[in-house]
Order: structure tokens, then sequence, then C-alpha cells
């Protein structure tokens, strides 16, 4: 590969990655509730770091060392960071992070204790042997707040 | 070069004000959960800051910083959650 081929691809990559990585800090200033917030700081935040390491994959790739050195930063990314995001949402969760005015299902809800902080170990027995149950709350609170929301049709 | 440029006057400026903009939730954040999303996106941030920087100036051993960001970042969110599901 000549060297203004990697110089465009580089170039290329880097402002892809950087404009990711400036759309999630955007979406983590304005976004209205934490849970929105998180998913913009992860996901597109991932896939920003991920576009502007690749560019230095490809920047170095003469360098057999730091070329690899730098895929595996991008696997250890990819691995942590859902991880790290489903920790963060589960303690904002249960140390009371309000939900938008707007959210229209919280699928927690039913099979969370309020009383008990450690999420209600999940499903019961009874739920784990009829998992109808399950959908039919989440059914239920779906018409719920579609029947307290105005209609959206007009 | 003209790598050098874009990285120095487009990319790298593009990324500070991003991170001046992460630095306005951690400081405004309503509750202790969203100043720990910040921080993360914080330390990402950063590993993208290191990687442009290392390509401006051309030396790759700033990456293994990167790496260690990356490794302690994770480590970093990691004691925040459980420190803010088992506080009360």
């Amino acid at each position: 590969m000549s060297e203004q081929t990697t110089e465009l691809i580089t170039a290329f990559l880097m402002i892809i990655g950087t404009f990711f990585m400036f759309v999630s800090a955007v979406g983590v200033v304005k976004m209205p509730d934490l849970f929105m917030r998180m998913s913009s700081s992860t996901k597109s935040a991932t896939m920003g770091v991920t576009f502007v390491l690749l560019s230095a994959v490809v920047y170095f790739s003469d360098d057999f060392g730091s070329a690899s050195r730098i895929v595996a930063v991008i696997v250890f990314v990819f691995i942590t960071a859902p991880v790290a995001a489903h920790m963060i949402g589960r303690a904002g969760y249960f140390s009371g992070s309000e939900l938008w005015h707007r959210t229209v299902v919280d699928e927690l809800e039913t099979r969370h204790d309020a009383d008990r902080l450690p999420l209600r170990r999940a499903l019961d027995a009874e739920d784990r042997i009829n998992p109808d149950k399950i959908s039919t709350g989440l059914y239920e609170q779906i018409q719920r707040s579609e029947e307290e929301k105005p209609s959206t049709s007009d | 070069m003209a790598l050098n440029d874009l990285a120095l006057y487009v990319i790298l400026p593009a990324l500070v004000i991003a991170i001046l903009l992460v630095l306005i939730r951690l400081a405004s954040g309503p509750t202790v959960t969203d100043r720990v999303i910040a921080l993360d996106l914080l330390t990402t941030l950063g590993i993208g800051v290191i990687a442009v920087y290392a390509i401006a100036t051309d030396q790759p051993v700033f990456l293994d910083v990167a790496v260690v960001l990356a490794l302690i970042a994770f480590l970093g969110t990691v004691a925040f959650a459980y420190y803010l599901e088992k506080r009360d």
C-alpha cells in the first residue's frame, strides 16, 4: 500500500471516529434521563473510539508490535464497554434514578421489589415455569401507558 | 505533512470540545450516577485523544498509555457501580 493511500484511509477513519465521539458527548449533555445518556455514551463512544483506533492500526501497520497492541485495545473496549454500562445502569436504577416522564415501558418495574434493594432474585420459580405471566404483565403495562398517553395520530 | 495538520488542527480541537461538553455534565449531573457516566466517557475520549496524538507525532510509544487507560477505565467504572449499589 502506498504511503498516500495509507494516509487517506487513516484520515477518513479518524474523521468518522471523531464524529461519533463528538455525537456521544453531545448526547450526554442533551439527553433527558440517565439511561438515555448512558446509551449515547456507551454505544456511540465505543464506535467512535474503535474507528480512531482502527485509523491508528492503519497508520502504524508497518510496525506489527504497535498495530497488534491497538487491536488488543479495540477488543478490550468491545468486551468491557457493555459490562460497565450494564453495571452503571443497574446501580442507577436501584439508587432511584428518575425515568423520563414520557417513558413508555419499564420492564424491570414489575419484577423489582423496592423494599429489598437487590433485584428481587429476578424471576421466582413460578415465573420461570410460566413465562406467560411476565409477558402479560408487560403487555398490560404497555396498554396502560398507551391509554394514559393522548393519541399521537394528530 | 497533511495528516499531522488534520490531526492537530481539526481532530484534536473537536475532541477537546467534546471533552468540555462532557465536563459540563460532570459538573452539573443531577445524580452521582450521571457523573460516573461522564467520567467513563471522559476516559474513552482520552483513549481517542492519545491515539490521535500518537498519529500526529508519529510516536507509537504513546499507544501503551491507551492500553493502560482502557484497563483503568473499566476497573474504575465497575468499582463506582459496585459502590453505588451497595451504598445504602
